[in-house]
């Protein structure tokens, strides 16, 4: 006969007093974030929830149940959009909270997974020029016909083809412009830095450059130094947090030494991120001052334009746009109104706003790698609010977001395209100028 | 007696398990630790019990297979919904099944034109009135967690909300319920009517809280918006002159179809999250709503500004912009929802006066607060007399949960003798069940009882929920272990 059990067995862990983090305290349970949160949304279960994963962290923390295999599957499940700080009446910062449980558990995935990503985490993303280099490696393979040929002859495992198929194309050019101090057009109005970010530079070489141009226009002396490196959100949101400690220091070292009035970011996963330097080191007093003082400066393009107030003349760019909010603008930054205020200076722009815009895509950096199949289904139903819309560009002010949508339009075979915010004001600087497409002024 | 010896074992994990895998899948049935610990709690975030297993259907007749394997093996069955409410009647205070509903979430008919819908069980409420406001129609009960609750939750608690006032509570709003009963038989109560012949079961099941069976479809009536609303505010320097204009509102024949107190320390928690503009200095706010044809609005604005200014409001507003009424809405609604900024714990409460001793039982609850040392925030419907007092605490620091615990049963003790009742909308579930001889005799609780076996003879459907039982709801209180300070040092 079989064991009558009284209660299921809960097996005994160790507490983790590193993921006793105060944030934790603040959630009552309530569950306003359930139907916020885009996993719970499509599994429907506690575990994928916003309050359940605070619950099974906060459980870990008080060595009621391991750290396991499926308590990192829960965590990892997770996109990290944020949605639920913004529903969270009690203010709970659930980015904290998940980046603190993944940096006790690590990359996710198979083992050869966790190295590739440990790999990239931790000698990709600190070095612009092995980021470039590795790059242009990749940009060598898909083009060669090496792709062509390692596709034909299966040579790669199955889940690694997978997501090699994910990876977008790498442009011809990358972002490392020779000069680090680029003038103001006009009276000057401000001095600042431009984080050039890791993933916009070697595949958005172009939006850097319009970035630099517009804010020029604007009357912004724009230093783009060259010691700069990756903001580390990628680190920090896969359980890397020594690494990204690290790079931290080094941007906050180099653009505290450039002397800006504000640290312009034009992509919302490094704005974010670079926002919360200081909790990254509030247990670092020796640092914890510079650090906030650093996260002070730091300005989205679209929030930095839109309070300084754009200067000159804006010519005709005839589109029907649809806005995404980018989660870490939107949930992490609080900007929603800002981008939209922009788009609709321009002449011929006419904004139709999708139902639930600020609902994540399922970039979530690079949870569209790890979680294909949790992506797949929070995109197509992105897609479809986008498809509604008939809008012919889809304006998403943020890397991730922009490849992950333009992936779907692909998928969907629809006829539109995604742009940055800053392309179309800048389309619309050189439209007021009567300048052609062939005559852009470079940076 | 000791809860553990009244947990009801389970021969053969295993094959229960198995089982119900067969029926819903092995993807939505959950056994391991880290899976049910996740639903050891619901809205209720000071008490927590682990089910045995958790699983997640798709479809009454995966309900059906369920009950029928679970009473098999002489297992409770606890159905759960969207897990806020507040009573812990989502819990299995001795283990079980938690049968999710929240997958079931499709409106299966709207039918405009003889003003109803059919939806599934963990519908989310608010979704019923964004599928049909669009062509001017709504689903009434609207409780504060009307964005995440669902509808099956709302059948259960029998749950009312911000427009009690003027629509009544979620049994008025129901016209049939298809119920899965705990031998797996399925019934269709009511119907699509306001009357419909024989028993009126769905009156019967609706509050019930899960203990008669699984409901798997609900027929729910909509209603028409009224031509015009205003909502207003009143800010008074004291919560007695605030309960003072209700009771005077009410007298006056005006029948607002809101009228919600929210006091100073609530106002502190929300505005923060909200930026509702709401005063942060003042005693109390009254928000007020009154709908119908748009004639009448003014005159009954009129009334309502000038009753309470008469009992010393400093000011009284009314919202000029949709977006300006949503916000008021908002801090009333994310209320609750706030009081984490306050303490990492909270206890809610729930309790029903007379609308006319109002002013006295606040006066008796602030008391209470006082010579136990706590702090207590009042948000509530003061129109129907509906208090809730909400205690924020901190269960880390010893001794006072339990001080917490008996400021409530004295809160509870004060309403019940000035005439009221122990719940008015969140339920009794498994803590206010021990508190039902102070309002029904011996031989109205057995009668209750005998209803209850009569339909559920093994008592599998959620037991030990909203009947006395030998443990109450200390035994699940949940501990907080010491925090651990940035110093490193657990304090």
């Amino acid at each position: 006969m079989a064991m009558r059990s009284t209660a299921p067995e809960v097996p005994a862990a160790q507490p983790i007093p590193r993921l006793a983090v105060p944030e934790l305290d603040r959630c009552i349970q309530c569950g306003f974030c359930l139907q916020h949160c885009p996993t719970y949304r499509i599994l429907g279960v506690e575990t994928e929830s916003p309050r359940g994963r605070i619950h099974l962290i906060e459980a870990a923390a008080q060595g009621r149940i391991p750290i396991d295999a499926r308590f990192e599957e829960h965590m990892y499940v997770c996109l990290g959009c944020r949605a639920c700080e913004t529903a969270c009446p009690s203010g709970v910062r659930f980015g904290t909270i998940i980046e603190a449980a993944r940096a006790e558990i690590g990359p996710t995935g198979s083992p050869l997974a966790r190295r590739l990503t440990r790999l990239a985490l931790r000698h990709l993303m600190p070095s612009p020029g092995r980021l470039r280099f590795a790059a242009a490696l990749l940009r060598f393979y898909q083009r060669s016909g090496l792709r062509t040929a390692a596709r034909a002859l299966h040579l790669i495992p199955r889940r690694l083809a997978e997501m090699e198929a994910l990876l977008p194309a790498v442009p011809r050019r990358f972002f490392a412009p020779r000069q680090e101090v680029f003038p103001a057009i006009g009276p000057r109005r401000a001095r600042v830095g431009l984080l050039s970010g890791c993933v916009m530079s070697v595949l958005f070489a172009d939006l850097n450059e319009a970035t630099i141009r517009v804010l020029r226009r604007n009357g912004c002396e724009v230093v783009v130094p060259r010691a700069q490196t990756c903001c580390a959100a990628l680190n920090l949101h896969n359980g890397e947090r020594d690494r990204a400690r690290a790079m931290a220091r080094r941007n906050i070292e180099t653009f505290l030494a450039a002397g800006v009035d504000a640290v312009i970011i034009n992509s919302a996963g490094c704005g974010s991120t670079s926002k919360e330097y200081d909790v990254l080191f509030r247990d670092d007093p020796a640092y914890a001052a510079k650090a906030k003082q650093y996260s002070g400066l730091c300005r989205d393009v679209s929030e930095f334009l839109a309070d300084l107030g754009l200067a000159g003349r804006l010519g005709e760019v005839r589109a029907r746009v649809t806005y995404q909010d980018p989660c870490h603008l939107a949930h992490g930054q609080g900007i929603r109104r800002q981008p939209r205020d922009l788009l609709r200076r321009i002449p011929g722009i006419e904004l139709v706003e999708m139902a639930g815009s600020d609902r994540c895509c399922g970039s979530a950096g690079i949870y569209n790698l790890t979680q294909p199949g949790y992506s797949r289904q929070v995109l197509d139903e992105k897609m479809a609010a986008v498809r509604e819309t008939g809008a012919a560009l889809v304006v998403a002010p943020n890397p991730g977001c922009m490849l992950q949508i333009a992936s779907g339009i692909r998928a969907h075979g629809l006829e539109m395209q995604v742009r940055h915010l800053i392309e179309l004001l800048d389309r619309a600087y050189e439209a007021a100028e009567g300048g052609s497409a062939g005559g852009t002024p470079r940076a | 007696m000791q809860l553990a010896e009244l947990r009801r074992g389970i021969d053969d994990r295993t094959a229960l398990a198995r089982a119900l895998q067969e029926i819903v899948g092995p993807g939505h049935v959950f056994t391991h630790p880290a899976d049910l610990i996740a639903y050891e709690y619901d809205g209720c975030n000071f008490m927590a019990a682990l089910p045995d297993l958790v699983v997640c259907p798709l479809s009454r007749d995966e309900v059906v297979g369920i009950v029928r394997a679970a009473g098999r093996h002489r297992v409770p069955v606890i159905a759960r919904g969207a897990g806020t409410g507040l009573a812990g009647g989502a819990i299995t205070p001795i283990g079980g099944i938690i049968v999710s509903l929240a997958r079931m979430k499709r409106i299966l008919q709207v039918d405009l034109d003889n003003r109803y819908a059919v939806v599934e069980p963990g519908v989310i409420n608010l979704d019923i009135t964004a599928a049909v406001q669009a062509r001017g129609y709504f689903f009434a009960p609207d409780p504060s967690s009307q964005s995440a609750c669902s509808v099956g939750g709302n059948v259960a608690n029998n749950s009312g909300g911000v427009h009690t006032l003027a629509f009544g509570v979620t049994t008025n709003h129901v016209l049939g319920l298809e119920l899965v009963l705990a031998d797996g038989s399925v019934v269709q109560l009511g119907g699509r009517g306001a009357d419909e012949p024989g028993l009126d079961l769905p009156g019967l099941v609706v509050g019930s809280e899960g203990t008669l069976g699984i409901v798997t479809a609900v027929t729910v009536r909509l209603m028409r918006r009224r031509e015009g609303l205003l909502t207003m505010l009143g800010i008074f320097p004291t919560i007695e002159q605030a309960s003072q204009s209700v009771a005077e509102i009410i007298a006056s024949g005006i029948g607002p179809t809101a009228l919600e107190m929210i006091d100073q320390l609530t106002v502190e928690a929300v505005e923060p999250a909200v930026h509702a503009g709401l005063p942060l200095d003042a005693g109390a706010v009254l928000l007020i709503e009154v709908e119908g044809v748009r004639e009448v609005l003014a005159p009954s604005a009129g009334t309502i500004d000038a009753l309470c200014r008469r009992n010393g409001a400093r000011e009284v507003r009314t919202a000029r912009t949709e977006e300006e009424r949503h916000l008021y809405w908002a801090a009333r609604k994310g209320a609750f929802g706030a009081m984490g900024r306050l303490a990492p714990n909270y206890y809610l409460h729930d309790a029903v006066v007379p609308r006319s001793r109002l002013p006295a039982i606040m006066r008796q609850v602030m008391e209470i607060a006082r010579q136990n040392g706590i702090r207590v925030a009042n948000v509530f419907h003061a129109g129907d007399g509906n208090l809730h007092p909400l205690i924020p605490y901190d269960a880390a620091v010893p001794g006072e949960t339990e001080r917490v615990m008996k400021a409530s049963e004295e809160i509870l003790a004060a309403c019940v003798a000035a005439g009221g009742s122990l719940s008015g909308e969140h339920g009794i579930g498994f803590e206010k069940n021990n508190y039902m001889p102070w309002i029904f005799s011996e031989t109205d609780l057995a009668a209750q009882r005998r209803l209850k076996r009569a339909w559920d003879p093994e008592d599998l459907m959620n037991p030990f929920k909203m009947f006395p039982t030998p443990i109450s709801c200390g035994e699940l209180m949940v501990r907080r272990p010491p925090r651990l300070s940035a110093s490193g040092l657990w304090i």
